[in-house]
């Protein structure tokens, strides 16, 4: 699709009837079974992230042996969908989550300011990529959105998307930064028509960063590009889901906008870390009645 | 509308939501109820009582007093004992306070009371919990502070109360039409009879109970349960000055013809077959939303329920799509579920009816289209339905059907819009659903209703006034004009 008829297909988004939306999501009582399910659920859905300045490979290591042992008491669960890294880190996270499914994603592209560059942007995603990075996750330029330069934007992400060949990519519209819901539509479209795999809320860098209103934004964007067009796109929330309750609300929210098919990690990731130690504690409550001290979960 | 939609979306999910109920031990409920005349439990005078049963399980969940002609009499007594002994005299302040503790009672047994109103109207908890009780008690708090600044609501003129208020209430909102009712009643000076319908007298009971531990004044609100000739007998009262109707066109009708020659000033609230008509240039998710919001709402019992959708041809697939694919996610079931949106049909005639416009439609040659939902066992239900490529001359489109069944027509032009709106012999409430303002001013200013939203439906505020052209009554409830129905408003210097 031409990037203008992206733009006039790009619907006008009411804040006040998402946000009445939103608030149905969060009266939805999970409890019993499907709470147990809901919470392991999640849990399969984490990208664990660490993206600090003062990462170092030891502690990428111990991210990614937590990764795949969450829980030493608790065989049966799932493990977690990826590890969120820095480019400099690929290397040694694939090294450690090698044959265990878990995958490596990697944040390129002049990760979170994107403020550079496109050609040293798109060097930095190849990098990533060749030094083993199965999952890209990409920013815009949100400046150039916001001046109106739609098509930079798009054609950024076309861009990236040639250089991660192989590799899935997620694509970053900052939405805190965006400041309208419909900018956050309009973003989502130029996103999706131009090759995304993945849309994402935030770096986690801004604040805000995930919402649930500017979530379902999102997935509505995704629901009605998968309607017009067949073409199935993933979801991915960044920063601020906490806790298991948070979580569950937004699982709600996707079972409710994009059905049975997005239930999976291959199209719906939470990007969090402290969100996997709280889903285990809630796990361990449920099939043992009680709450364990948060000292029984490893830090890391 | 030619294309095919291909990409369907699943909502029979593998996770499912496990059932999270109320209980119903949170009602508290005693095996029988009596009359509450001047301000005590009395039996009643024929001694006879009626079950009031569960819609969503059919069991008795209490006997309930039917009031005669007499019972009525004494309650009318003990009303106008009460207006001229104490309420009309009572410092306009004192009657706010009254009102004031009413509220925060009702606030205090708020779970309890939607529990009830769940349990006795087949309502989802969800709602009577979120959306009635909070309203109840906001109709109360915001009548007690006009109590003593009436002056101030019609300045330059002098006003007074009319007297003994008989007020005859619906089974959709029971504990809220009862607040709609005595608030403004009370708040201007006036005492009250009051019956509430016979499906749904339970939540009225409980306001008795309330009433009694605000120390109401005795007499100055009485609660007569019964039947419609329960209501008769209040209408036909010589010592009632006002009567207060919310219910079916029909029976405000009859009661019209009754007053006909009586100096008994009059308001009613009817039916109403309200269009919400949705723009292509409208935010069409959320207005898929108000959609479901306008006629699945309390089981489509509402009588401002956008049962017509009126959608422009442009974008009607799509709408249509979004619309069914939002129905997909509605729980029907137990009203005691935190999950139910949809509850149980009110009452076995109700069902009846509803079930009859089912038929009518498909003979009529509109398309049906009913979610897959899985409905319970024993009780009334009915899942939310569609009638696509209904035609305006359609009984679907022009009576109402008072249950979860929309009516889905196009239009092409605004004007044309505006027109089908109008075509109606009700006039409660519309809808308009647009992303530019001048035009959202142009057509709610010419849809001949008393309430009109725009991008967003059933909206209700205490401070808006609510009420009906044409078929749909007169009156208003709520608001400066809410409190006009209760008082005798002449100029300054003039006579009574």
């Amino acid at each position: 699709m031409s990037l203008s008829a992206t733009l006039a297909n790009s619907p006008p988004i009411d804040s006040v009837g998402v946000a009445e939306r939103v608030a149905r999501f969060t009266t939805r009582s999970i409890k019993k079974s499907s709470k147990m399910e809901a919470l392991k659920l999640a849990l399969s859905m984490i990208d664990l992230t660490t993206l600090e300045g003062k990462d170092t490979e030891d502690r990428v290591r111990r991210l990614c042996y937590k990764a795949r042992h969450l829980h030493v008491d608790l065989p049966e669960l799932p493990t977690v969908a990826a590890v969120c890294v820095y480019p400099t880190m690929v290397k040694v996270a694939r090294e450690e989550l090698k044959d265990c499914g878990v995958q490596v994603a990697a944040v390129a592209t002049s990760f979170p300011s994107g403020q550079d560059d496109l050609s040293l942007r798109i060097r930095q995603t190849k990098g990533a990529v060749r030094d083993g990075a199965q999952e890209i996750d990409m920013v815009i330029s949100r400046g150039r959105f916001l001046a109106g330069d739609y098509q930079y934007v798009s054609d950024e992400i076309v861009a990236v998307k040639e250089a991660c060949g192989e590799a899935h990519l997620k694509v970053i519209l900052e939405t805190g930064e965006l400041q309208t819901l419909e900018n956050v539509r309009k973003a989502s479209d130029i996103a999706i028509d131009a090759g995304a795999d993945f849309i994402k809320t935030s770096t986690g860098k801004v604040q805000p960063a995930a919402t649930m209103e500017v979530t379902l934004v999102m997935l509505e964007a995704i629901r009605d590009h998968f309607q017009e067009t067949g073409k199935i796109v993933g979801m991915k929330p960044a920063g601020g889901i906490s806790n298991s309750k948070i979580a569950i609300r937004y699982l709600v929210m996707l079972r409710e906008t994009l059905g049975n098919r997005w239930l999976t990690p291959d199209l719906f990731r939470f990007g969090a870390s402290s969100l996997a130690n709280d889903l285990l504690m809630q796990i361990v409550k449920q099939s043992s009645g009680v709450y364990q001290s948060s000292n029984y979960f490893s830090l890391d | 509308m030619a294309k095919k939609q291909k990409n369907n979306l699943k909502f029979d999910t593998d996770w499912q939501y496990d059932p999270a109920p109320e209980s119903p031990e949170l009602a508290k409920l005693n095996d029988s109820y009596d009359l509450f005349i001047d301000g005590k439990f009395v039996k009643p005078t024929g001694g006879k009582y009626f079950d009031t049963t569960s819609p969503s399980s059919h069991k008795t969940l209490a006997k309930v007093a039917e009031a005669d002609k007499r019972d009525v009499a004494k309650a009318v007594t003990a009303a106008r004992k009460a207006y001229e002994g104490t309420w009309s005299r009572l410092r306009p302040s004192e009657r706010g306070k009254y009102l004031f503790r009413i509220a925060r009672v009702i606030q205090e047994r708020s779970r309890e009371l939607a529990v009830t109103e769940s349990l006795d109207g087949g309502k989802p908890i969800r709602e009577s919990r979120d959306i009635d009780l909070p309203l109840v008690a906001s109709h109360f708090f915001y009548h007690a502070g006009w109590a003593d600044k009436l002056s101030y609501a019609f300045a330059g003129r002098k006003v007074s109360p009319l007297g003994v208020a008989g007020q005859i209430i619906p089974w959709n909102f029971p504990l809220l039409m009862a607040a709609w009712k005595i608030a403004p009643a009370l708040a201007t000076g006036n005492t009250v009879v009051i019956k509430p319908a016979e499906s749904t007298p339970l939540t009225s009971l409980k306001l008795a109970e309330i009433i009694q531990e605000a120390d109401l004044p005795p007499g100055v609100v009485n609660i007569v349960t019964g039947a419609g000739s329960t209501g008769e007998a209040i209408v036909r009262h010589p010592d009632v000055d006002k009567i207060a109707f919310t219910g079916s066109t029909e029976v405000g009708k009859l009661i019209r013809k009754t007053l006909a020659g009586t100096d008994k000033r009059l308001t009613l609230e009817l039916g109403g077959k309200a269009a919400n008509i949705v723009f292509e240039d409208a935010a069409l998710d959320q207005a898929v939303e108000g959609i479901v919001n306008g006629i699945f709402f309390n089981q489509g019992h509402v009588c401002c329920a956008g049962s017509r959708l009126l959608v422009q041809e442009s974008i009607a697939e799509t709408l249509v799509r979004k619309l069914k694919d939002r129905m997909g996610t509605l729980v029907v079931g137990d009203p005691l579920d935190k999950n139910t949106d949809i509850g149980a049909i009110n009452s076995k005639e109700q069902l009846k009816k509803i079930q009859g416009y089912l038929k009518v439609g498909q003979r009529e040659g509109a398309e049906i289209f009913q979610t897959s939902c899985s409905l319970p066992k024993r009780g009334n239900w009915c899942p939310p339905t569609l009638f696509l490529n209904a035609s305006q001359s359609h009984r679907i489109s022009q009576e109402e059907i008072f249950g979860p069944v929309l009516a889905v027509q196009t239009f092409r032009t605004v004007d044309e819009a505006i027109d089908k709106a109008n075509n109606t012999p009700f006039g409660l409430s519309g809808g308009v659903w647009t992303d530019k303002g001048a035009k959202a001013f142009h057509v709610s200013e010419r849809i001949k209703a008393g309430v009109v939203w725009t991008n967003t439906f059933n909206k209700f505020d205490p401070a808006s006034p609510f009420g009906g052209y044409k078929e749909s009554g007169f009156g208003r409830e709520g608001g400066r004009h809410g409190l006009e129905a209760y008082l005798n408003v002449i100029e300054a210097g003039g006579n009574r």
